[in-house]
C-alpha cells in the first residue's frame, strides 16, 4: 500500500503543478510573440503526470522526457531561469542554447533530456536502470512517453528488456488520446496501453492522469517495486493536452471538437486538485492564489534572466561535439 | 626475476583476429571495473564469430550479458548506462542491422552531448562485423562506415590487422567518446602480431603500412591486404607504392594522406563499400583540396559497384574490390 502523503508532499505535488502551468502558459505567449524561437510542445493538462511521479523521485533518480519535456524538468526541479535562457537560445540555458526546448536537460537533477523523437526515451530510460542494477543502487529511472510512442518498435525492445532484466525502471505512458493529431482510435487498436504491459510480463496499471493524487498513489507503488528489485511497471495515466500539439491555441482544432476540450477542461488537474485540498483544509482558495502569484513573480524573472542573458558566441559553435 | 616477469607480460605473439578482438575485450573488462558487454548472445555462445569467447566464463553474466533480437534496445541500453556513468560495449552483430537502431545511433548516441551542452559524456563503444566475401548475400556483407564518419559526435574506426584491432578496442573503451569499431568477417583468420596485455592504438592515426615513393594507396579496413597484395605487382611494374591504413575514418588523418601524396603526386583510394558517395570520396576530395598542384593524375577510388551485395560467389567475387582491380584502376589512371 502506498503511503499516506503528508500535507508537505500535498502541498509539493501542488506547487509542481502549478509551477509547470504557468512557466508553460508564459512560455507560449513569448514563442507565439516571436520571443522564443522554433517550437514548443506545451504540457498544460498533463501537470499531474508530472508532478505526481516526481514526488517520489530524488536526484539521484533518472528519468527520460519526451518532446513535451518542459513539465518534467520543472518538476524534477529544473530552475526557470535557466530554462527559459534554454528556450531562448542562450549561452546561460541548461544545454548552453545547444538543444533548446526539445532537448532541454539537467543531467545533475537526473533529467536525461526532452527527446525530438517519438519513442526515444525509453530504450535510454532503460540504459540508466540498467546502470542502477549494474552498481546495485536503490535508484530507479523512469521514462515518460505518450500514447503515439507506444507504437513505436523503441518502446517495445524498452519494455522488454526492462522486464526480462527486472530492471528498476517505471514506463509511464501520458495517454493524452492523440499520437500528434492523430486520435488514439485511429492509431491504435486497444484503449488501455496498459494492456501492453501483459506481453512483456509485467504489471500494467491504469489511472485517472488528471487525478494528482491518483498518480501519485500509483507512481509510489511502482516505483517502490523497482526499488525493492521486484522490476519494472507500465503506468498509464489517462490525461489530455489541453493546447494544440504546439503552441497555446485550445479551440477550434481541426482534428479534435471544441466540445471534447471542454469536456476535459472540467477536470483541469490543479483545479481538482485545489478543491481536494481545500476540502481537506490543507490550502485555502487564498493561499492557492498567493501560490499562483508567487510562481509567476518567479517565472518572470526567469524570463528577465533569459532576456539579459547573452546569445552564444560564435566560437562555441563546436564545443562538444566530441568530449575532450 | 622481476624483470623476467614484465618481459614475458609484453610477449608478442601470433594470432589471429579474431582472438585479437577477444583480448581486447578481456583487457578492457579487466582494467575498467564499470565495462560490460551486451549483445545477442555475446555471454553463453561467445558471439557468432565466437570473439567474445570465454568472456562469459570469466567475468559472468552481469558483465558479459546476453540480449534479446533489440538493436534499439541495444543502443538505448549502452546510451542509457553510458549517460549514467558506466562504459558499455555493445555489440551489433552486423553492421546491416544499424538499421534497426539508426535512431539511437544518430539521434541518440552522436548527439547528446551536444545537444545537452557538454553535460553529457557516452564512453560507449560498439563492436561491428561488416565485409563481404562470406556469402552472406545483400544484407550481411555491407561496409556502412560511410553512414557512421558523416554523423558528428561519433568516431569510427577499420581495424586491418590484429594487432590493430585489439589497440583500438582498448582505445575505444578508453575513449569518452561513442566509438565504433568496424570489424571485417574476412579478417578473422587473418594472423598477426599481438603484444600481450594492454596497448592502444591512437584512434585517428593512419599506418604507413609500406612506404613508397610513385602512388599513394589509402585503404580502409581489410583492403589493406588486397592493396599490400597489388603494390608488390605494381613493384614489377616498376611502380613503388605507398600503402596507407586509415585505420579510422572519424576522425580521418588527412595530414599523413597529405604528407605521402605531396611525395608521391598521385592517390588512389580503396574501400570495400560502395563507391558511389563512399568515404573514398571524402578522402578524394580533402586530396585535391589540399594538394591539388601536387597531383600528376587524377585522384582514383575503388570500390564495390552500385548494387547490393550479391550471393551467387560467381557474382560477389567480381562485386568485392581486390588486388587486381587496384592494380588496373592505378594504372589506367597514370596511363601505366
Amino acid at each position: 500500500m502506498a503511503k499516506q502523503a503528508s500535507n508537505k508532499v500535498l502541498l509539493d505535488i501542488h506547487r509542481r503543478m502549478v509551477r509547470i502551468r504557468i512557466f508553460e502558459e508564459e512560455a507560449g505567449k513569448l514563442m507565439e510573440a516571436g520571443k522564443i524561437p522554433g517550437a514548443l510542445h506545451l504540457y498544460v493538462g498533463q501537470e499531474a503526470v508530472a508532478a505526481g511521479v516526481m514526488t517520489h523521485l530524488t536526484n539521484d533518480d533518472q528519468i527520460t522526457s519526451t518532446h513535451r519535456g518542459h513539465g518534467h524538468l520543472i518538476a524534477k526541479g529544473g530552475e526557470f531561469d535557466r530554462m527559459f535562457a534554454e528556450l531562448y537560445g542562450r549561452a546561460t540555458g541548461y544545454c548552453k542554447g545547444k538543444g533548446g526546448s526539445m532537448h532541454i536537460c539537467n543531467m545533475a537533477l537526473g533529467m536525461l533530456g526532452a527527446n525530438g523523437i517519438v519513442g526515444g526515451g525509453p530504450p535510454i530510460a532503460i540504459g540508466a536502470a540498467f546502470t542502477q542494477k549494474f552498481l546495485k543502487t536503490k535508484h530507479v529511472a523512469v521514462a515518460f512517453f505518450g500514447d503515439g510512442a507506444s507504437n513505436e518498435g523503441s518502446f517495445h525492445e524498452a519494455a522488454n528488456m526492462a522486464a526480462l532484466y527486472k530492471l528498476p525502471a517505471v514506463l509511464v505512458c501520458e495517454n493524452n488520446g492523440y499520437g500528434e493529431f492523430t486520435p488514439q482510435r485511429n492509431h491504435q487498436a486497444i484503449v488501455d496501453v496498459a494492456d501492453r504491459a501483459a506481453g512483456y510480463g509485467m504489471p500494467g496499471v491504469v489511472v485517472d492522469g488528471m487525478d494528482a493524487m491518483a498518480v501519485y498513489e500509483a507512481a509510489g507503488e511502482a516505483i517502490e517495486r523497482a526499488r525493492k528489485g521486484a522490476g519494472p511497471t507500465l503506468l498509464e495515466c489517462k490525461t489530455y493536452r489541453f493546447y494544440d500539439h504546439v503552441g497555446i491555441r485550445g479551440m477550434g482544432l481541426t482534428y479534435r471538437t471544441d466540445a471534447e476540450v471542454i469536456e476535459w477542461q472540467k477536470r483541469d488537474p490543479i483545479k481538482l486538485f485545489e478543491a481536494r485540498l481545500a476540502e481537506q483544509g490543507v490550502l485555502t482558495a487564498k493561499k492557492a492564489e498567493a501560490v499562483h502569484e508567487e510562481v509567476m513573480d518567479q517565472v518572470k524573472a526567469g524570463i528577465a534572466f533569459a532576456e539579459a542573458s547573452p546569445f552564444p558566441d560564435a566560437s562555441s559553435l563546436l564545443d562538444d561535439v566530441y568530449a575532450n | 626475476m622481476g624483470q623476467a616477469q614484465v618481459k614475458a607480460k609484453s610477449e608478442v605473439r601470433k594470432l589471429p583476429y579474431v582472438s585479437a578482438i577477444t583480448e581486447g575485450v578481456r583487457e578492457v573488462l579487466l582494467e575498467q571495473k564499470t565495462a560490460f558487454v551486451a549483445g545477442e548472445d555475446v555471454g553463453q555462445a561467445g558471439s557468432v564469430y565466437g570473439y567474445y569467447r570465454g568472456l562469459f566464463k570469466e567475468f559472468g553474466g552481469d558483465r558479459v550479458i546476453d540480449t534479446p533480437i533489440s538493436e534499439k534496445g541495444i543502443i538505448g541500453l549502452g546510451v542509457g548506462a553510458a549517460a549514467t556513468g558506466l562504459r558499455p560495449i555493445v555489440d551489433i552483430m552486423f553492421m546491416d542491422f544499424l538499421g534497426e537502431c539508426m535512431d539511437e545511433v544518430a539521434n541518440q548516441m552522436a548527439k547528446m552531448r551536444f545537444m545537452f551542452g557538454g553535460s553529457a559524456t557516452l564512453p560507449i563503444t560498439v563492436l561491428t562485423m561488416a565485409g563481404a566475401g562470406a556469402n552472406l548475400a545483400a544484407q550481411h556483407s555491407q561496409s556502412l562506415e560511410a553512414w557512421l564518419a558523416h554523423l558528428p559526435g561519433l568516431k569510427v574506426v577499420m581495424p586491418a590487422t590484429p594487432y590493430d584491432v585489439k589497440g583500438l578496442i582498448i582505445a575505444a573503451a578508453r575513449d569518452d567518446n561513442p566509438v565504433f569499431v568496424v570489424m571485417n568477417k574476412m579478417s578473422l583468420g587473418i594472423q598477426g602480431d599481438v603484444p600481450e596485455g594492454a596497448y592502444e592504438v591512437p584512434i585517428g592515426v593512419a599506418n604507413v603500412v609500406r612506404p613508397g615513393t610513385d602512388y599513394t594507396i589509402v585503404t580502409l579496413g581489410r583492403m589493406l591486404h588486397e592493396a599490400l597484395k597489388a603494390a608488390e605487382t605494381l613493384k614489377g611494374l616498376g611502380i613503388d607504392a605507398e600503402i596507407i591504413d586509415a585505420r579510422s575514418v572519424q576522425p580521418f588523418d588527412t595530414q599523413t594522406v597529405i604528407d605521402s601524396v605531396k611525395k608521391t603526386h598521385r592517390a588512389l583510394v580503396v574501400h570495400e563499400a560502395v563507391r558511389f558517395g563512399g568515404f573514398g570520396a571524402e578522402i578524394a576530395a580533402q586530396i585535391q583540396e589540399l594538394a591539388f598542384d601536387y597531383l600528376d593524375a587524377p585522384v582514383g577510388r575503388v570500390g564495390a559497384p552500385f548494387s547490393p551485395v550479391p550471393f551467387s560467389p560467381a557474382l560477389e567475387k567480381l562485386y568485392v574490390p581486390n588486388a587486381e582491380r587496384i592494380v588496373a584502376e592505378a594504372r589506367r589512371l597514370i596511363g601505366a
